[in-house]
């Protein structure tokens, strides 16, 4: 399977293609609308400020993607990238995201618990969840991220740090996940096999 | 419900793994790579990987020893040790690092933490800090001293004020390192590790002095720590990441089991 890895400036893709690679990705990385046209499937990954994901639609990736998925491309958001999907964050509220799931992602409820959630926490699943199928209940993926996605009917797990909130998302060929799979270790690379193989299937 | 971070880390000297104890008597236990691979295998949550390889040629063989390290590794990878700039921080994540750790050369030139955050995320950024209390102060743990150069020489900072600056630039985390305690195997300063734990809204990694599992328990309920670092307790086949985790488990600390 070649994965379009989206290369938008917003921290390190060397973990996101090692690991994409390892579970037998072939895969291209990108910085440009062109390629993404011909996309068999598409990774946005993506650390740091909501505001980095503006460079995507200066430099006419939203575009491509938007296309992309509208001709039933696979795609999965990681982090950043999932919360791309919604219509919006409070990190950043003058930048619009995709829109792909209406809600927008805000910044956990300030309280007694730190700020930014960084480690190992885990999954509720929802078990109709193509994405997570084979994983276990319960599995520990590994987070680091300050704003989070409501808990909507598109949500394909559940995690807890001070609320609920959306660790995965998805709807028909369009998934996310808060998490990061390349850093989970090998429930991550699941999730990421579990990927490719959709993928190959929407190919076919 | 999140866990708390069992953190292996590997000294690297010239591409090998040594552990010394108090910072001076040194001790050869592998190649890092493999040393790596085995602690993620047994369950350690993140692996850090401390350069002290003080020479010029040694920094190509550090990222020639990150490169090979992070190739199998699929759990979160700190490098730390020789990141003076912000250049040498993105060799590192380019080598396949996910965070770097930064001591001496943020104390000499703090906005360094700022530069990396903004090139890499905060999330990337772990600040490291040598603390050792000082018995002179009204309040030796409050009032504890910022250490450079394995401990020898006195920045004339206060490890509190100084995680709080830390984390005010941009940092992502805080490894907190108590000289006092490194290498002797008899617990973690609990009380400084409170200090500085309260005084951030940042995760911070507990260092110094791990030797038994009670240790852990105590560093992650009255150290309020959020994760623990080990380095000797796992070497020499003393004790996996697994054991001590299940242990804990036990002991009702809540971790991640290793399938």
């Amino acid at each position: 399977m070649r994965v379009t890895v989206i290369d938008y400036k917003a921290g390190n893709l060397t973990s996101v293609v090692k690991s994409l690679r390892h579970v037998g990705a072939e895969c291209e990385v990108t910085e440009g609308p062109a390629v993404v046209a011909s996309a068999e499937c598409i990774v946005l990954p993506g650390v740091g400020h909501f505001q980095a994901t503006e460079r995507l639609d200066n430099t006419g990736l939203t575009a491509a993607i938007r296309a992309a998925i509208a001709r039933g491309v696979p795609f999965l958001g990681i982090c950043v990238g999932m919360q791309w999907l919604y219509s919006g964050s409070t990190e950043a509220p003058a930048q619009s995201g995709l829109g792909h799931f209406g809600e927008s992602c805000a910044r956990f409820t300030e309280g007694t618990e730190k700020i930014p959630h960084v480690g190992w926490n885990s999954l509720a699943i929802n078990p109709a969840s193509r994405l997570l199928k084979g994983i276990a209940e319960g599995s520990h993926v590994y987070f680091t991220h300050s704003f989070r996605a409501p808990v909507t009917a598109d949500t394909a797990a559940v995690t807890h740090y001070i609320e609920d909130f959306a660790a995965a998302v998805e709807r028909d060929h369009v998934f996310g996940v808060q998490f990061h799979p390349e850093k989970s270790s090998e429930t991550g690379l699941q999730i990421l096999r579990n990927f490719l193989n959709l993928s190959a299937e929407a190919v076919r | 419900m999140i866990t708390k971070r069992i953190i292996a880390c590997l000294d690297v000297r010239d591409g090998r793994v040594v552990k010394g104890v108090q910072f001076v008597d040194i001790v050869d236990a592998g190649d890092p790579a493999a040393q790596a691979a085995r602690h993620a295998r047994n369950g350690a949550d993140e692996i850090v990987l401390l350069d002290i390889t003080a020479t010029h040629e040694g920094r190509a063989t550090l990222l020639d020893t990150v490169r090979r390290t992070a190739q199998e590794l699929f759990v979160p990878f700190t490098v730390g040790g020789g990141i003076r700039t912000a250049e040498d921080a993105a060799q590192v994540f380019e080598a396949g690092a996910d965070k770097v750790s930064v001591n001496s050369a943020a104390l000499k030139n703090p906005q360094l933490i700022d530069d990396i955050g903004r090139s890499f995320g905060a999330q990337a950024v772990v600040v490291a800090i040598d603390a050792r209390r000082d018995p002179e102060a009204a309040d030796p743990v409050k009032q504890a001293q910022v250490y450079v150069q394995g401990g020898r020489k006195l920045t004339g900072r206060r490890v509190v004020e100084w995680a709080r600056e830390a984390e005010q630039r941009g940092a992502g985390e805080i490894l907190l390192t108590s000289m006092n305690t490194d290498g002797m195997r008899t617990g973690f300063d609990c009380e400084l590790t409170a200090a500085v734990s309260e005084a951030v809204g940042i995760p911070v990694i507990a260092s110094g002095g791990a030797g038994t599992v009670e240790h852990f328990v105590d560093v992650f309920g009255r150290g309020k720590a959020d994760a623990a670092l080990a380095a000797s307790i796992f070497h020499f086949g003393i004790s996996s990441a697994r054991s001590l985790k299940e242990e804990l488990a036990r002991a009702g600390v809540s971790v991640r089991l290793p399938c």
